[in-house]
């Protein structure tokens, strides 16, 4: 790209356009958050993955019967909680790099954290409804 | 949405090839980008054949021969030619480093090629517009800032906190590492960049500052600071072997440690 074809040319000086609308003061939290759950991830992966093998192929009662333990069931939820928002934030992380398009990315920012929540919901509350034998 | 391909009035077209230089013995063979704003024409690659027995190593050298000898009309900057300026920052067989330090022969067989740093605006020929690249060093105020009263003398440092800065104060804002971040070709608006960022954590990290507070403020930002995904291409395009990547996550660090 030439400079001279360098799209929006406006009067502002260069310092304006960088220091635009300011710091917004946040971001730390969630890139804390990031580092918390992929810890948790790592630790939780192979106990996770240990009870989905167990369950592969059992039928409900099996199924019922295993989570009520409550271990089980805390690691499992454990797992989504983790899943979920580790999910979240780097989805969104690659939203804010790829979509420039204010109203599409807040579209999409927000589509994100519903669908986010969505399934976190959705699985914690099929872990509880075997868990408690409902 | 991000570009994955170069606009249309950005993509090279043909080019022209210059004969050899007259009984020259041994050449080797430049493929320099060439845009000119005047002509209305796209880029272009442009063959130079160098005559290697009558010009030094680097591939500076080479460039200044053909400016000298074959095309006066070839733009592109240099100043030190040693390494010290950060004028002559270019993308040389891929990868961004400076002309004056980087050996012709340390390019392996074939063209020597050469293209203006990625992703920025063209001036001419290998001359980038780094105007927004110096904006972004402006906006981290990269001077000491104290509310103390000035001392008699000057502001003292021990030792050890002077060898903290090592490794930050020798960058020279040639913009290789910026320029290779694809995160700040994607965001360059508001992604403050490797460079930038290695300079804000050179003043945030001295101990003669007053101000790591305010600067850390003005830096807690999803765009200006956590843009950074540790790609690492800034620490491998560093001609000064500097660690840019590493700047910033010392930043964040920081950010975690004021909090928690």
């Amino acid at each position: 790209m030439s400079a001279a074809d360098t799209p929006k040319r406006s009067m502002r000086t260069p310092l304006g356009r960088v220091r635009n609308l300011g710091a917004a003061h946040s971001g730390t939290s969630d890139f804390w958050r990031q580092r918390i759950t992929g810890v948790a991830l790592t630790l939780l992966m192979i106990p996770g993955l240990v009870i989905i093998m167990m369950l592969l192929g059992r039928n409900q009662v099996y199924a019922a019967q295993t989570l009520s333990s409550i271990p089980v069931a805390v690691i499992l939820l454990l797992f989504i909680l983790a899943s979920a928002w580790h999910m979240k934030i780097g989805m969104q992380v690659v939203i804010e790099d790829y979509v420039h398009n204010e109203k599409l990315k807040l579209t999409a920012v927000m589509l994100n954290n519903f669908f986010s929540f969505a399934v976190a919901l959705a699985s914690t509350y099929a872990i509880l409804k075997l868990a408690s034998g409902v | 949405m991000v570009e994955f391909a170069l606009p249309k009035n950005s993509k090279i077209s043909g080019g022209k090839t210059w004969p050899k230089p007259a009984g020259a013995t041994e050449v080797r063979e430049f493929r320099v980008y060439r845009w000119n704003p005047d002509d209305g024409k796209n880029p272009s690659v442009d063959t130079y054949y160098v005559d290697t027995n009558d010009c030094g190593p680097m591939v500076l050298d080479g460039l200044i021969w053909i400016k000298n000898h074959i095309d006066p009309s070839l733009t592109f900057r240099r100043s030190c030619r040693e390494g010290v300026c950060g004028s002559c920052a270019m993308n040389i067989d891929g990868q961004n480093t400076l002309a004056c330090t980087r050996s012709m022969h340390d390019v392996k067989d074939g063209a020597v090629k050469i293209n203006p740093l990625p992703h920025q605006p063209v001036v001419k020929d290998l001359v980038p517009d780094l105007t927004n690249f110096y904006a972004q060093y402006a906006s981290v105020e990269p001077w000491l800032k104290t509310s103390s009263p000035t001392p008699q003398k000057e502001w003292k440092q021990s030792h050890e906190d002077r060898e903290k800065l090592d490794g930050l104060y020798e960058c020279i804002l040639c913009a290789c590492c910026s320029t290779s971040c694809p995160s700040y070709w994607w965001n360059s608006e508001r992604y403050l960049g490797p460079a930038a960022l290695l300079q804000a954590n050179r003043w945030v990290s001295d101990s003669r500052d007053e101000a790591t507070g305010e600067r850390l403020d003005n830096l807690e930002d999803p765009f200006r600071l956590y843009r950074c995904h540790t790609i690492m291409n800034c620490a491998k395009a560093c001609p000064k072997g500097l660690n840019p990547a590493e700047a910033i996550a010392e930043l964040k660090l920081k950010m975690v440690e004021r909090q928690i």
